[in-house]
C-alpha cells in the first residue's frame, strides 16, 4: 500500500475513473471469485462466484458449482458482500466545501415544506458520494435533512457519478421530518415548543386529508386550485410514501408514534438516540428505526445514545438499519462500513451488522427487489475488500455497481 | 467524647488495608505487553507498585517481587495509557471575544473535572491529555496537561515539574478560525494579519523580557506586571510549547517561520495538508499531533483530508502523534486513528508509537508516561485482543497503578458505551472519588 494511492488528488482519480470505464465497457460479463461471498439470502458462501451479466446477478455459489464461462473477467477477492447501503444520508445535497452554496439539504424559510423534492438538489458529481463508494457504498438514501418540522422530500439513488437520473431509483422515498429541539423554529416563530411540533404536523395532515378528499371527489371541471404542498403530503397519508421522522428523545419518539396511529400513517423514525428506552412500544406500534450512527457524537438531544442500541432494538425485534446521518462540521459525512463495524463490536454479530447496511436496509426503504443481497436477478452491486470488512486495517478494493467497476483504489 | 477514639480505630481499620494494598506490588501475567520502546513481548509480565512500573519482559526474565499479587492477564493485551496531545474534555473555556490573543487566560481556571467527557476519556484508554482553549483565536490561551486521574477537584489531576511548575502548553491558531472578516473587531480579516498581529505581541514579548533583564536584581526597575506578557515570556524561553493549530500548506510554513523568528517551541496540531510539506516540517523538526478524520471536507482547509498523512509525515521523519480533538472524534475511538492510518500503509509499531510515547515527548512527559519501562509511571491499559481491531474494548484503564476505569463495572461500562444518563450533565460523584482511594488493591 503506498502513499499515493491515499494521496487524493483530482487529476489521478479522473484518469483512473476514465480507465476503469474503458475497461469495464468492454467487461459486459464479469465473475466475481471472493474466499467468502456474503450473499446475505443465505449462508455465507466459502470459495463463491458470482456471475455478472448485462449489470445483473446472473448466478452465485460455490466455486465447485458454479463455472465460471468464457469470456468472463474474473476479478477476485477474500471477501465479497452487496453493495453496502446508506439508509439515510444528505450527501449531494450536502457537500463537502460545507459553504453556503453546496448546502442544499435545509431550506429555512419555513417550517414546512414537503413540496421540496430531492431530485431538484442532489449533485451526483459531489465529492463525498465519490468518497463514500469508495469504501463499498452503492446506494444512498438521501435528501433533505434534519432541521425543521418537515424539510422536504428524500430520494434513493446509486452512488454513480453523473446526472440525478442515471443514479436514481427511487425520486421522491419519504417525506423529512423533524420533532424535538431539532425542529424548533428560531426564537419568536413557531414551532417554538414539541406540543406546537406536533400540532403543526396534525394541523397539515389535516389539511391535506381535506384537500385530497376534496380534489378527488370534485368533478374534473370544479377541481380547486393545485396545492403542492398538500399533495406530498396526501401521499403520506395514503400510504405511498413514509414519514421519516428525525427524533432523539423518548418522549418525543413515543409523541410521534401516537400521531402515527392518529392518522394511520407510516413513519419510519431516524437518528432516534433514545429508542432503546421505548422499543417495546416502537416495536408493538409496527414501527421501523433507521438508527444513528453507532459512532455519533452524544451530546444535546442525543447525549443518551448508545453504541449498543442496534444490538438492543434488534433483539427487541424492531426492524432496523443503519445511516451516516448529518453532519454539519467534520467529518462532512460518515461512512456506513464503519458504523456498522462499531456495532459489530457492541453487541451485534458479523451478519446482523452488515444486514443493517444491506439486506435490512433495502427492506425497510422497499427496494429489496433489486438491491441488498447477491441473488439471481437483482442489481450487480458488489464490494470486495481483502479482509473483514469491518476491520480498520482491512480495503475496500473495488466497488461494482450494475456490474460496472467503478471503484477500484483499495480504501 | 468517648466516640472519638472508636471512630479513629474504625477510620484506622478502613483505610489500613488500603495502604497495605498500595504497598503490596502487582504482577499482571500471560498478557502481549506492547512497550512500545522495544518489541513486543509474548506471555508478558508487568510488574507495578507505588504508582509506579517496577519491571516489564518475558514470563521468567522478570523478577517478581515476595509478596506481590498476580493477576491473570492472559489472553489480553498491555500497552502504555494513551497520550492525547490535543483536547477539549473538561468543558473548559479559554479566551472570549473581547481580543484575539489572550496568554493570560489558563483554562486551568474553567475545567471540569467531573464532566463525563472524562470519563469517556478513561473508557477510550486515555491517560494524559493536552486540555486545550479552542482554536477561533490566533492565541486562546494556556493549554494543560492533566493525567486523568480519579479527582474532585483540577488540584488532583495536574502534572507539576520538579519545581512545582504546572505543566501545560499555549495554545495558538492560524487559518480561517481565527479570522472574522466582516467583522469591525480586532479579530484579523486576512491570513498576513493574522501573522501580523502575533508577531506586534512576540515583539513586544521580547522588549518585556529585555526590561527585566536588565532590571537585573534592581527591582525598582522592574516592569509593572504584565501577565499575558509574562506568559508569552515563558513561550519566548522555551518553557511553555505553542500548540498550534494550523491546516493548510501555507498556513503550516506561516507557523513555522513564526516559530523560527521567535524562537518558540512548536508541536504543530491538525496539520491536514502536512503530507504537501512533510520534507519542510522534518526539517524545522517540528513535531505533529494529527486527527484523523472519516472524510474530506466540512470546512475548507480539511478538503484534502487522507488517511495517509501520519505515513507521509512519519516516513519524513517528523515526530508524529495522533489525536482526539475530542468533540470532533471521540476519546473512547481514539484508537482508532492509529488503526486507520495502519490502513494508509503506516506501520504498526509507528502507529503505536504515535498513540503513547510520541504524545508524551510533545508534553515534555517522555520520562514519566507513554512507554512501558521500569521507573515510569505505572499508566497502562488492559485490552480485549489488538489494539487496531474493531472488535478490541479497553477493559482497564490505570494511572499511576490506580484503576480509573473498569468495563465490567456497569457503572464505568455505561460512558464506554454510552446509554441512559450517560449523558447527563455533570455532577458530584463522590463515589467516583472514595474508588480512587481504594481501587489500588483491586485486581481479582
Amino acid at each position: 500500500m503506498s502513499a499515493n494511492i491515499f494521496t487524493w488528488t483530482r487529476r489521478y482519480a479522473l484518469m483512473l475513473v476514465t480507465i476503469i470505464f474503458s475497461a469495464a465497457s468492454v467487461w459486459a460479463q464479469v465473475a466475481v471469485r471472493g474466499e467468502t461471498v456474503y450473499t446475505m439470502a443465505g449462508p455465507a458462501i466459502r470459495d463463491g462466484v458470482v456471475l455478472v451479466r448485462d449489470g445483473r446477478v446472473e448466478r452465485v455459489g460455490p466455486s465447485s458449482a458454479v463455472q465460471i464461462p468464457a469470456g468472463y473477467k474474473t476479478l477476485s477477492a477474500r471477501v465479497v458482500t452487496p453493495g453496502l447501503i446508506d439508509a439515510h444520508s444528505t450527501i449531494g445535497l450536502s457537500g463537502y466545501l460545507n459553504q453556503p452554496h453546496d448546502q442544499m439539504q435545509l431550506e429555512r424559510s419555513g417550517p414546512i415544506q414537503p413540496e421540496l423534492r430531492a431530485t431538484d438538489a442532489y449533485n451526483g458529481r459531489e465529492r463525498l458520494i465519490e468518497w463514500v463508494r469508495g469504501f463499498g457504498v452503492t446506494t444512498v438514501h438521501t435528501g433533505h435533512g434534519p432541521g425543521s418540522l418537515i424539510s422536504g422530500q428524500t430520494m434513493i439513488v446509486k452512488t454513480l457519478s453523473g446526472e440525478v437520473e442515471q443514479a436514481v431509483i427511487v425520486p421522491a422515498a419519504m417525506i423529512a421530518a423533524t420533532v424535538g429541539d431539532a425542529g424548533l423554529a428560531p426564537a419568536g416563530r413557531a414551532p417554538g415548543t414539541h406540543s406546537k411540533e406536533i400540532a403543526m404536523l396534525r394541523t397539515e395532515l389535516l389539511k391535506a386529508q381535506e384537500y385530497d378528499r376534496k380534489q378527488a371527489s370534485a368533478k374534473e371541471d370544479q377541481k380547486g386550485s393545485r396545492d403542492l404542498r398538500s399533495e406530498a403530503l396526501a401521499r403520506v397519508l395514503k400510504g405511498e410514501v413514509p414519514l421519516l421522522v428525525t427524533v432523539q428523545r423518548a418522549h418525543n419518539i413515543v409523541a410521534v408514534l401516537r400521531l402515527a396511529k392518529e392518522f394511520n400513517i407510516r413513519v419510519i423514525l431516524d437518528g432516534a438516540a433514545e429508542a432503546y428506552m421505548v422499543a417495546d412500544q416502537i416495536k408493538a406500534a409496527g414501527v421501523s428505526v433507521i438508527i444513528h450512527p453507532t459512532m455519533a457524537r452524544a451530546a444535546g438531544e442525543a447525549e443518551n445514545l448508545s453504541m449498543e442500541t442496534a444490538a438492543r432494538l434488534r433483539k427487541a425485534g424492531v426492524p432496523l438499519a443503519l445511516q451516516s446521518g448529518f453532519e454539519a462540521y467534520v467529518p462532512k459525512t460518515r461512512i456506513v462500513l464503519f458504523e456498522a463495524g462499531v456495532a459489530a463490536a457492541n453487541g451485534l454479530t458479523f451478519d446482523e451488522a452488515l444486514s443493517l447496511i444491506t439486506i435490512d436496509a433495502a427492506r425497510l426503504l422497499g427496494i429489496s427487489a433489486r438491491v441488498g443481497s447477491i441473488e439471481a436477478g437483482k442489481d450487480a452491486d458488489l464490494a470486495l475488500y481483502d479482509g473483514d470488512p469491518f476491520e480498520y486495517t482491512t480495503h475496500c478494493t473495488m466497488t461494482l455497481i450494475n456490474g460496472k467497476v467503478i471503484s477500484d483504489e483499495p480504501h | 467524647m468517648k466516640a472519638i477514639p472508636a471512630l479513629a480505630f474504625a477510620l484506622v481499620c478502613l483505610i489500613a488495608p488500603k495502604v497495605w494494598a498500595q504497598d503490596s506490588p502487582r504482577a499482571y501475567t500471560g498478557a502481549t505487553i506492547i512497550p512500545i520502546t522495544g518489541p513486543v513481548i509474548q506471555d508478558g509480565v508487568l510488574v507495578v507498585g507505588r504508582g509506579k512500573i517496577l519491571a516489564v519482559g518475558a514470563r521468567g526474565s522478570v523478577q517478581v517481587p515476595a509478596g506481590a499479587q498476580t493477576i491473570d492477564a492472559s489472553g489480553k493485551v498491555i500497552m502504555p495509557g494513551l497520550i492525547d496531545s490535543h483536547s477539549h474534555i473538561g468543558s473548559g473555556t479559554g479566551a472570549d471575544a473581547s481580543a484575539p490573543i489572550q496568554p493570560e487566560v489558563r483554562i486551568l481556571d474553567s475545567v471540569n473535572v467531573l464532566d463525563n467527557s472524562l470519563k469517556r476519556a478513561r473508557a477510550g484508554g486515555i491517560t494524559t491529555v493536552n486540555v486545550m482553549p479552542g482554536s477561533g483565536h490566533l492565541l486562546s490561551g494556556q493549554t494543560l496537561y492533566l493525567k486523568l486521574r480519579l479527582g474532585k477537584v483540577i488540584d488532583d489531576l495536574l502534572i507539576k515539574d520538579a519545581q512545582g511548575q504546572i505543566a501545560g502548553g499555549m495554545k495558538m491558531a492560524n487559518g480561517t478560525n481565527s479570522l472574522r472578516p466582516d467583522a469591525n473587531g480586532p479579530f484579523p480579516g486576512t491570513r498576513a494579519k493574522s501573522a501580523a498581529l502575533v508577531r506586534e505581541q512576540f515583539v513586544k514579548a521580547q522588549e518585556y523580557r529585555e526590561k527585566i533583564r536588565r532590571a537585573g536584581s534592581d527591582k525598582s526597575k522592574l516592569p509593572a506586571r504584565d501577565l499575558a506578557m509574562e506568559a508569552l515570556v515563558e513561550v519566548l524561553e522555551g518553557r511553555r510549547t505553542v500548540h498550534f493549530h494550523t491546516h493548510r500548506h501555507d498556513d503550516i510554513l506561516t507557523a513555522l517561520r513564526l516559530s523560527k523568528e521567535f524562537g518558540f517551541r512548536i508541536v504543530l496540531h491538525h496539520v491536514t495538508e502536512g503530507w504537501k510539506v512533510a520534507e519542510e516540517i522534518a526539517r524545522a523538526k517540528a513535531p505533529a499531533s494529527i486527527t484523523v478524520l472519516d472524510a474530506p471536507g466540512g470546512k475548507l482547509e480539511t478538503t484534502d483530508v487522507t488517511f495517509s498523512n501520519g505515513l507521509v509525515l512519519d516516513r519524513a521523519g517528523v515526530l508524529l502523534a495522533f489525536n482526539t480533538d475530542d468533540y470532533i472524534t471521540d476519546s473512547r475511538l481514539f484508537l482508532r486513528a492509529a488503526a486507520l492510518s495502519v490502513r494508509a500503509g503506516m506501520a504498526r509499531e509507528r502507529a503505536l508509537y504515535a498513540l503513547t510515547l510520541a504524545g508524551a515527548q510533545m508534553l515534555d512527559l517522555q520520562e514519566r508516561t507513554g512507554s512501558l519501562q521500569a521507573g515510569k509511571d505505572a499508566d497502562f491499559i488492559i485490552l480485549s485482543g489488538d489494539p487496531l481491531s474493531v472488535y478490541t474494548h479497553v477493559l482497564e484503564t490505570y494511572v499511576e497503578g490506580v484503576k480509573v476505569f473498569d468495563r465490567s463495572n456497569p457503572e464505568d461500562r455505561l460512558y464506554a458505551t454510552g446509554g441512559e444518563g450517560a449523558g447527563r450533565g455533570a455532577v458530584l460523584d463522590t463515589d467516583e472519588i472514595e474508588r480512587s482511594s481504594s481501587e489500588e488493591g483491586e485486581g481479582q
